[in-house]
């Protein structure tokens, strides 16, 4: 059965634990003997029970980094416990901002290479291996590291299903996990915290997306999409070319470089349908899609597709709902 | 001030890519170009070196076969010199081998900025520029929206899950740049005349002081096992809308109880 111990690293948000950390503790209980959290930032300990209830035997404590970005100092913490032979055999890592940076620090820390876009894991004897999208998520590739370890996993968002088990009775044990000297790699430091204001449920938690792409022609067109999303009690998201046209903010971007996505309904308009684009959305329960174009790639994956123009199809379907409601 | 842009020379992304069969490794044959998610680095390298009143930009790029195709695209774009790390040992080379040549290359450059993209557009591991600023003991700030230079200290805007934070690091220090961050310039005739005589340096392994054994398939510890087409999924209903296609979207709406 896979390797001896597993750390996952527990990225909060607001103080709460994000449901791609219980996924990867839920998946690391199947792979490992021991499966560890580590976590940062203040009071650690208000978490240990609820790590524990997905199968944390124990929480690593990496201390509180404050302004700081934490690449450095949470990368720092795990490399030293490496150094002193304490360290795990493999470590899971949420495909997050941050999760990327200390990915990428304890790789060149540890002379390690770390394994990025994993969607899948699982025991080979007694090592592991990982399944990865590449080419936009179109083709898998399985991965195995054959040098020391410990092997660095990234993982996407919503790869694995969340669900409590493996605990013991209490909250696990919390342990410190102090960090080596960090030179000058630590002095980036947060000055200022900017939040886009948001209504209604998250994108990547909301049962029902509707996103919108170029196709809807203009910023001021995007409302359809706003009052679509209400309508239905779901969040709006966006294509990459919106957002990099300034039309909505960066949070709504769906793909590759945005959220990952996976509600009971994603209602693409106007989105063409680009591996990058696919691959945070493909996964989706139930995918309709409007756009113009026949051979536009969003069908192939449309259970059902709409040929037609958004500016005729959202007002009537806008009307039909408020209709009904 | 110098800044040093890592930029990746990649197939053109038009072409369809594919993977070879027996080392299982990306493809790169043809013509390379610049990756476009790096002209926005080179663009954001200009104009800060312009609004600090002067300085280099030297453009960084670990290739095969000596290429330097888009290379000159950016020198052409006005970079003033280009570092091109080409040598057959680092064929399949893997991220962490990638970083350790562009860290020993920045070194040489003697930069007090270095900028790269988040991903690169045909490998997208992502990892690359934050395992040179180790290397190279810098701190990082990573995707950066907005990026501006305070005599010894750089003021980024990074994009978070909820919105953005303001962060700001004493120099030297790495950034990495998203989409979005500049508008990039597209090479004038002047300038794509002008690069064809900028200096082009092309170093080895061994220039650089690196151990082939380190890089390159030699020093890959991980494999790839096996590459599979992913799941397929059956496409579905197309309906050609007549003026009435959002009653069937009312109607499967229905059915999956979401209204
Ligand atoms: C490294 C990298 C990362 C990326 N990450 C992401 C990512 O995370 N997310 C993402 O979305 N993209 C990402 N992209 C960009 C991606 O490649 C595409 O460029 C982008 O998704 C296209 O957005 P779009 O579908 O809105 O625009 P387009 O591709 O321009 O498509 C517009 C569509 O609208 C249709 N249309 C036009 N007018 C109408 C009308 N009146 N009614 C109906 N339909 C109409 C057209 O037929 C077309 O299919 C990434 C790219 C790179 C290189």
């Amino acid at each position: 059965m896979g390797v001896d111990k597993i750390w996952v690293l527990v990225e909060r948000a607001d103080g709460k634990v994000p449901p791609a950390a219980l996924e990867l503790l839920t998946r690391a209980r199947d792979l490992a003997t021991t499966v560890e959290a580590v976590a940062w930032g203040p009071d650690v300990a208000a978490v240990a029970a609820e790590l524990g209830a997905y199968g944390a035997a124990a929480v690593l404590d990496a201390g509180d980094p404050g302004d700081a970005l934490v690449g450095a100092p949470v990368a720092g913490a795990i490399a030293a416990a490496v150094a002193l032979g304490n360290g795990p055999d493999a470590v899971l890592i949420a495909a997050t901002y941050d999760g990327r940076d200390i990915a990428g620090r304890l790789s060149a820390r540890l002379d390690r290479p770390v394994i990025t876009n994993v969607v899948g894991l699982e025991a080979d004897g007694d090592g592991l291996l990982s399944e990865h999208g590449i080419f936009g998520g179109t083709q898998v590739a399985t991965a195995r590291f054959t040098g020391a370890g410990p092997a660095l996993f990234v993982v996407r968002p919503k790869s694995f299903s969340a669900e409590p088990g493996g605990g013991s009775e209490g909250a696990p044990q919390v342990r410190p996990l102090p960090s080596g000297d960090l030179g000058s790699t630590n002095t980036a430091a947060i000055v200022a915290h900017h939040a886009e204001e948001r209504t209604g449920p998250k994108l990547d938690e909301a049962d029902v997306v509707v996103s919108g792409g170029r196709g809807l022609g203009s910023a001021d067109a995007y409302a359809m999409i706003d009052e679509l999303a209400k309508l239905l009690g779901g969040a709006p998201g966006a294509s990459r070319a919106i957002v990099d046209a300034g039309w909505v903010p960066y949070a709504y971007q769906v793909g590759q470089t945005g959220k990952t996505v996976k509600p009971t309904v994603y209602l693409a308009c106007g989105i063409s349908g680009a591996t990058q684009h696919m691959v945070g959305m493909k996964n989706a329960k139930n995918i309709i899609a409007v756009n113009k174009d026949q051979d536009a790639p969003i069908f192939t994956v449309a259970d059902l597709g709409i040929v037609g123009d958004v500016h005729k199809v959202l007002p009537k379907l806008i009307e039909a709902l408020k209709a009904r409601s | 001030m110098n800044v040093a842009v890592c930029v990746k020379q990649i197939p053109d992304p038009a072409a369809p890519p594919a993977l070879d069969p027996v080392t299982k490794n990306l493809v790169r044959t043809g013509k390379l170009i610049l990756d476009d998610s790096d002209s926005y680095g080179v663009e954001m390298a200009l104009q800060l070196a312009e609004a600090a009143g002067g300085g280099e930009v030297t453009v960084i790029s670990m290739a095969p076969g000596g290429e330097t195709s888009g290379l000159r695209t950016a020198l052409a774009m006005g970079a003033a010199k280009a570092i091109l790390v080409s040598d057959d040992a680092l064929a399949g080379s893997d991220a962490l081998a990638t970083a350790k040549v562009l860290a020993a290359a920045v070194r040489r450059s003697g930069a007090d900025l270095v900028l790269a993209a988040t991903e690169s557009t045909d490998g997208y591991t992502g990892t690359t520029p934050v395992q040179v600023a180790e290397l190279l003991g810098l701190p990082s700030v990573t995707f950066a929206k907005k990026v501006t230079v305070d005599g010894s200290s750089v003021r980024v805007e990074r994009q978070t899950e909820a919105g953005y934070d303001e962060v700001t690091c004493p120099l030297p220090a790495l950034v990495t740049v998203t989409a979005g961050v500049v508008e990039p310039r597209y090479p004038s005739f002047k300038g794509i005349m002008a690069a064809k005589s900028k200096p082009l340096e092309q170093l080895t392994v061994a220039d650089l002081g690196i151990d082939a054994g380190e890089v390159g398939a030699a020093g890959a510890r991980q494999v790839v096992v096996d590459v599979a087409a992913a799941e397929a999924r059956a496409s579905g209903e197309i309906v050609v809308d007549e003026g009435d296609a959002h009653e069937r979207i009312v109607q499967m709406l229905d059915q999956l109880k979401v209204i």
